[in-house]
């Protein structure tokens, strides 16, 4: 039996339980024209489906009886208790032919010409015969409960003997009916509630328990703290619906919008059936349809000019759902134009939204984020499907309301791509529980990024607030952030508020949209699964709260949205971000500096590691440090991750800090003691080496500090980690020079290459590289820089062409500069490739690629 | 934490929520209150629950007769404070404020007072429509007045009490 029959099937038998209370009444209230304008709708909903669905029979018989219904309602006739059985026993043979349909999955056979001839004869208002029942005994019966107040059951049973097999069709409708059963949205959103109750109950007993260690309390405990959690997922559950509900109604609308367009668009929709709470399902279904409808109006292009573009005519738009992680992703992709970057340039600057200069320096994704400013609309003309500009803002407003991020991604020609991020429900959310003059607050974990402890008077310029004209701004890493201090954006006069420039403070960084925003609080306190509820309507004008919730300890707190603080920060959509890519630029091209990771590990000087080169920063349990094989592990992303202890690296606190490098698929660790910070520094080692590990001593952040030698302990993980996992042998040995006037640099690239696996000389000059080729010294690669005094780079590699041992060797040149001709000016001056300073990541592969290939081009 | 002192009376099913239009000798119950030592009541039916201290968490930004909100076994409950709500003097500073919880559209207020009393069933003769010379602020939220044999009692209109608006200074 198909899917559409069976919803069919489980429809009617609540239609007909229905009608036949419904009738039931109205022969009692003869006048109830509610009663009547139900049943009519009713019978009339069933004969639809049966033509829909092509089932004649019951399609005949509903006909006849919406007819008589139709009269009645009409007021035409009246309900008497003889047209009121013939509606029955029209009713009944729908039952049985439903019944017969539910078991064999075909309309059973059967002549219904009788009980029709009476149901119309009703209509023509012959019905006060009581005969109305008379004509009928071919079919069946006449069902004798019906006579008064009949009871849908019995009436059921009476009928059944109407289809020729009669018992199925008796199993037959309680088996349809028990399929599934409707309940109400209230009803789950009561048990939701409850559950939610609960949810915060048991927390507050567990909190309880453990402060009072009563074993005979904690096993029953345990077992409460299980059966919520599986009460909480199940009660979730009932709430989750596929995203298909939201989707169904755009099929339609794209064939539409395709003859409105005169396009030719295909919708292809995969992961229909993801699902997500009712509540999300609804408060997306708006945008979801509006971002359809722009792909299809602007997105996609005509018939002609796809074809000009070669590519098929048939315009595509993809809706991909799929779960990551606590979030639903969707996905909404066309295959058209892209996004007009000229024009929303033109735009931008029309509105006045950003001046020439800060346009030329904003990325193409920053200026097609514009599309997400109220009143944007690049569309010339205002067509009825879109064009008004009222669109993509509201779109991101409303995904921002239910706490999702919305992304872009454009490429002219290819077309674009939105990303859509939700939270999988509303109901439960983490927390990061904070402090603030006085009071607690709970900010969502989704949109911290980090924590920032502020020290008191930091001098040495590290993590202090500092303020420009009272406006406090943090350093962090390489850029500013900007601060807002909750005190005062919440008018709290806290205690601490006055001593705000020594107190030590915490700082939680937040992402919202693109832009990052320091929120000054006095405390942090752990991370809670919070049940959001929303505040009191007198309440909801306050836009800085999202929501409030109780707490484990039974106290009520207000959930801070961060989108609302931005908003009251002054922080528009694009202010900050500029600010950011435009201090990176910055410090990329500054040059002398270098971002070192400064740890501590055996004693208390401080030891330092280029940033660059350090994956990731991770603090493991103590207990997941595992011995294997002589060495110490970790499982660390579903691989087992070797160990390595650091100089008594490896204490005997709670959790470890480690250090992650990862290199073409595998990953060591080197345990520390303690991360102490990231500064940036000229890196000079001063004091060359003589222990293993360290390369040697620089000073770092006023203090002397030893620079680790990467390339050495990740062979004390992986002995053979250099001769790397796909590039074999012919790597593993290549000796690189490295020619670089500037000694950053120099001591920048040596680590690097040395990590990646090569021996690498530098020098100073082009001078001093002349010397060792003189000298007869053998070396797979040179890497050289373009700006040199004396001899630049492009005079040092048409020297060596010209002749001597490194004539074919590949040359990688390294410049700030690499504009198209940079790069044709070096390739005619006899480099192999050309590199911009400092890309890591494309020096290697530049690197591996001529290595691959040792004939120099 | 949360208890109630008074659980809520089974018996009123007489009592009508609105005096004014009770005929004869017909009776109104009603949970009594002082505030700054005004006696006044609250229809019975409308109250939901009579609690004694609770701790309030302030809402910042919210307008300044919203006292906090409190958990009332697992709900949140705003909570309001009459004094300010009818411009009386803040309460001396030994007083243990005392709520009286109401419903409004399926959310639950708490009425922060001095005191809750007693409850008390009046006949409905005894009721009288406010003085015209009441101040405005007690005649915007006040439903009529009941002569009690030595005192005078402020029907309060709970509907227009919990009616604050964001634009109040």
């Amino acid at each position: 039996m198909d899917d559409l029959l069976a919803d069919f099937l489980t429809e009617t038998s609540e239609s007909l339980a229905e009608l036949d209370v419904a009738l039931v009444k109205l022969e009692q209230t003869p006048d109830d024209h509610a009663t009547l304008s139900q049943i009519f709708r009713l019978v009339h909903t069933i004969k639809g489906t049966c033509g829909f669905l092509g089932l004649p029979r019951l399609e005949r018989v509903a006909h006849a009886g919406e007819n008589v219904l139709g009269k009645l309602r009409d007021r035409q006739l009246s309900a008497t208790p003889g047209i009121i059985t013939a509606i029955l026993a029209g009713l009944d043979r729908i039952k049985a032919i439903v019944g017969g349909l539910a078991e064999t999955g075909e309309e059973p056979a059967g002549d219904d010409t009788a009980l029709i001839g009476a149901l119309d004869e009703a209509a023509a208002g012959h019905a006060h015969a009581p005969p109305a029942a008379a004509p009928e005994p071919p079919a069946a019966p006449e069902p004798a409960p019906v006579e008064e107040s009949a009871k849908p059951a019995p009436a059921a049973s009476a009928a059944a003997p109407a289809a020729p097999p009669a018992a199925p069709a008796e199993a037959a409708e309680p088996a349809v009916a028990g399929q599934t059963i409707r309940v109400g949205v209230d009803v789950l959103e009561h048990l939701m509630t409850l559950v939610s109750e609960l949810v915060l109950t048991r927390n507050q007993l567990l909190q309880l328990a453990r402060s009072q260690e009563n074993a005979a309390l904690a096993v029953p405990l345990q077992r409460l703290s299980h059966i919520t959690s599986d009460l909480q997922e199940g009660v979730m559950k009932t709430r989750m619906q596929p995203i298909s509900n939201a989707w169904n109604k755009l099929p339609r609308l794209v064939r539409d919008l395709s003859h409105e367009l005169a396009k030719k668009i295909e919708l292809v929709m995969i992961g229909a059936d993801t699902e997500l709470d009712r509540q999300v399902l609804e408060l997306i279904k708006d945008p979801l349809t509006h971002m359809v409808r722009n792909s299809g109006d602007h997105g996609l292009e005509t018939p002609a000019e796809r074809q000009a573009a070669g590519k098929p005519e048939t315009g595509r738009i993809t809706l991909n759902a799929f779960h990551e992680g606590g979030h639903i992703i969707i996905e909404i992709a066309d295959d058209g134009r892209g996004l007009p970057l000229d024009r929303i340039r033109a735009k931008i600057l029309k509105q006045g939204l950003a001046s020439e200069a800060e346009l030329a320096a904003m990325s193409e994704n920053e200026v097609q984020r514009f599309i997400f400013h109220a009143g944007f609309s690049t569309a010339s003309v205002v067509t009825a499907v879109s064009g008004r500009g009222v669109g993509m803002d509201v779109v991101k407003t409303n995904i921002e309301r239910i706490g999702g991020t919305i992304e872009l991604k454009s490429v002219a020609g290819q077309g674009t791509t939105f990303t859509i991020k939700i939270p999988l429900t509303l109901a439960i959310v983490s927390a990061l529980i904070v402090q603030s003059g006085g009071e607690r607050f709970a900010i969502p974990q989704i949109s911290v990024v980090e924590l920032v402890h502020a020290k008191a008077g930091a001098a040495d310029g590290q993590s202090a607030i500092e303020r420009i004209n009272e406006t406090p701004v943090l350093r962090l890493r390489d850029r500013l952030l900007p601060l807002v201090a909750l005190n005062d954006l919440l008018r709290l006069s806290g205690e601490t508020a006055s001593v705000s420039a020594e107190a030590p403070r915490y700082i939680v960084v937040v992402q919202v949209g693109a832009n990052t925003l320091g929120i000054i609080v006095d405390r942090v306190f752990d991370t809670e699964e919070i049940v959001v509820k929303p505040v009191a309507p007198i309440l909801r004008h306050l836009t800085l709260f999202s929501g409030n919730t109780i707490l484990g300890d039974g106290s009520v707190i207000m959930i801070l949205d961060p989108n609302g603080i931005a908003r009251a920060a002054g922080i528009g959509a694009v202010g900050e971000s500029r600010q950011i890519a435009g201090a990176s630029v910055e410090a990329a091209s500054s040059g002398e500096k270098t971002a070192m990771l400064l740890f501590r590990a055996g004693g208390s000087e401080p030891k330092a590691v280029p940033l660059g080169l350090v994956a990731r920063l991770e603090d493991i349990p103590r207990d997941r440090i595992e011995l294997a094989s002589g060495g110490l592990v970790t499982q660390y992303r579903g691989k087992l991750m070797p160990l390595v202890a650091m100089d008594g690296g490896a204490s005997d606190s709670e959790r470890q800090s480690v250090l992650v490098f990862s290199d073409r698929g595998r990953a060591m660790g080197l345990m520390v003691d303690e991360i102490v910070d990231v500064v940036d520094a000229e890196l000079s080692i001063q004091l060359s080496a003589t222990r293993p590990g360290v390369l040697g001593t620089a000073v770092v952040a006023g203090r002397a500090t030893d620079v680790i030698d990467i390339g050495f302990w990740l062979t004390q993980a992986f002995e053979d980690w250099f001769r790397g996992a796909e590039d074999g042998a012919s790597v593993a040995a290549a000796r690189v020079l490295v020619v670089e006037d500037s000694a950053f640099f120099r001591q920048l690239l040596v680590p690097t290459l040395t990590a990646a696996g090569y021996r690498a000389t530098a020098v100073g000059s082009a001078a001093a590289a002349l010397k060792l080729r003189d000298a007869g010294q053998r070396f797979e690669a040179i890497v050289s820089d373009i700006e040199m005094p004396d001899m630049d780079g492009f005079a040092f590699v048409r020297t060596l062409r010209a002749g001597g041992i490194w004539s074919a060797l590949p040359m990688i040149a390294l410049s700030g500069r690499a504009g198209a001709e940079d790069v044709e000016a070096g390739r005619d001056a006899g480099f192999t490739d050309y590199v911009v300073k400092f890309e890591r990541d494309a020096l290697l592969t530049s690197l591996r690629q001529c290595l691959a290939q040792p004939v120099a081009a | 934490m949360t208890q109630a002192v008074l659980e809520r009376p089974t018996h009123a099913a007489g009592g009508a929520a609105r005096p004014a239009e009770t005929a004869g000798e017909e009776e109104a119950v009603f949970v009594t209150l002082t505030l700054a030592d005004q006696l006044c009541g609250v229809p019975v039916l409308s109250v939901r629950d009579i609690l004694g201290q609770q701790s309030i968490t302030r809402i910042p930004l919210a307008p300044p007769e919203i006292a906090g909100s409190l958990n009332l076994r697992g709900r949140i409950v705003t909570a309001i404070d009459l004094r300010q709500r009818l411009r009386l003097p803040p309460a001396p500073p030994d007083t243990v404020p005392m709520s009286v919880v109401a419903e409004q559209r399926g959310e639950l207020y708490a009425l922060l007072v001095d005191q809750v009393s007693e409850v008390l069933s009046l006949p409905a003769s005894s009721f009288e429509r406010n003085p015209p010379t009441l101040p405005p602020v007690w005649a915007a939220h006040s439903a009529g007045i009941y002569r009690l044999k030595e005192r005078l009692m402020v029907v309060l209109d709970v509907a227009r009490l919990l009616a604050i608006t964001a634009d109040r200074p």
